[in-house]
């Protein structure tokens, strides 16, 4: 068993992120692509602390912080919006909201 | 053992993840998400950024996966998950898992990428006061900014979810 390397590190971090992508264009309910988005940033992250720690920087771990922010900014007004849409509509469902199509 | 507990964590992390896109259930998948969230916290002390883990669990689990479950009960939605994809959509999901499997492929047989040793290089992700060095200097002007953009995502989510006197809402 070789030693975990920076390789691993980003192949776990590419993996989450397709894992990720695939759930936001997979999946219909609103809520479930939030989850799968908030999975992509994770991804991101795990990729900047992995770089930083064997580059020996710093910049990458601060980096998670802000990214931390922005994420639970981004998750508290997506979570509005989506309380708003079903107060509204009485559905989440990606598919059943075409109003804009037609 | 360090190895052994990358590993470990490292598929934890990804199975949990991919239970998070199969689940039907949307309580199912948020809690898939917080399974890996703990997973990524693990790699995260794995790579000595300890405070980063800490701040992971307190944050993300602790406040985004309790308001995700929070919402999934407050909407109360029926399970119709209508699955069924036309012939362009199966085509086009053969083509992005193909690609995919090309793209990690490659990357696991040629990508290498260049680093020292792990046990020279100095961990800086275990000293706090390098944390708050960098952000109260370098970082200042994006610290403040992240400051406004808490405030006004707060403004923005007060506004959006009080009810106006006259909207058309159903319930």
């Amino acid at each position: 068993m070789t030693s975990a390397t920076l390789d691993h590190y980003v192949l776990i971090s590419a993996l989450l992120f397709a894992i990720g992508l695939f759930g936001v264009l997979l999946r219909r309910n609103t809520l479930v692509v939030f989850m799968c988005l908030e999975l992509m940033l994770l991804a991101s992250t795990l990729a900047l602390v992995a770089f930083s720690r064997f580059n020996g920087t710093m910049d990458g771990n601060v980096f998670v912080f802000f990214i931390l922010t922005v994420a639970a900014a981004e998750v508290a007004v997506g979570l509005a919006i989506i309380v708003a849409l079903f107060r509204k509509r009485q559905t989440i469902q990606l598919n059943e909201l075409n109003s804009l199509k037609n | 053992m360090a190895n052994f507990l990358f590993y470990a964590f490292a598929f934890f992390t990804v199975a949990t993840a991919a239970g998070v896109v199969a689940s039907k259930n949307a309580v199912n998948a948020a809690m898939c998400l917080l399974l890996s969230l703990v997973g990524v916290a693990g790699l995260f002390v794995a790579l000595n950024a300890y405070l980063l883990a800490f701040l992971l669990l307190l944050v993300y689990a602790g406040a985004i996966v309790a308001l995700f479950l929070f919402i999934v009960m407050l909407l109360d939605m029926k399970e119709t998950e209508s699955r069924g994809f036309g012939k362009l959509s199966f085509a086009a999901i053969i083509l992005a898992a193909g690609l995919l499997v090309t793209g990690l492929s490659t990357l696991v047989t040629r990508g290498h990428l260049d680093t020292g040793n792990p046990a020279l290089t100095p961990a800086l992700g275990t000293d706090i006061k390098l944390y708050s060095y960098q952000l109260f200097t370098t970082y200042l002007l994006p610290v403040q900014v992240m400051g406004f953009l808490l405030l006004i995502a707060m403004l923005g989510v007060i506004v959006l979810s009080k009810r106006w006197e006259g909207s058309d809402d159903v319930t």
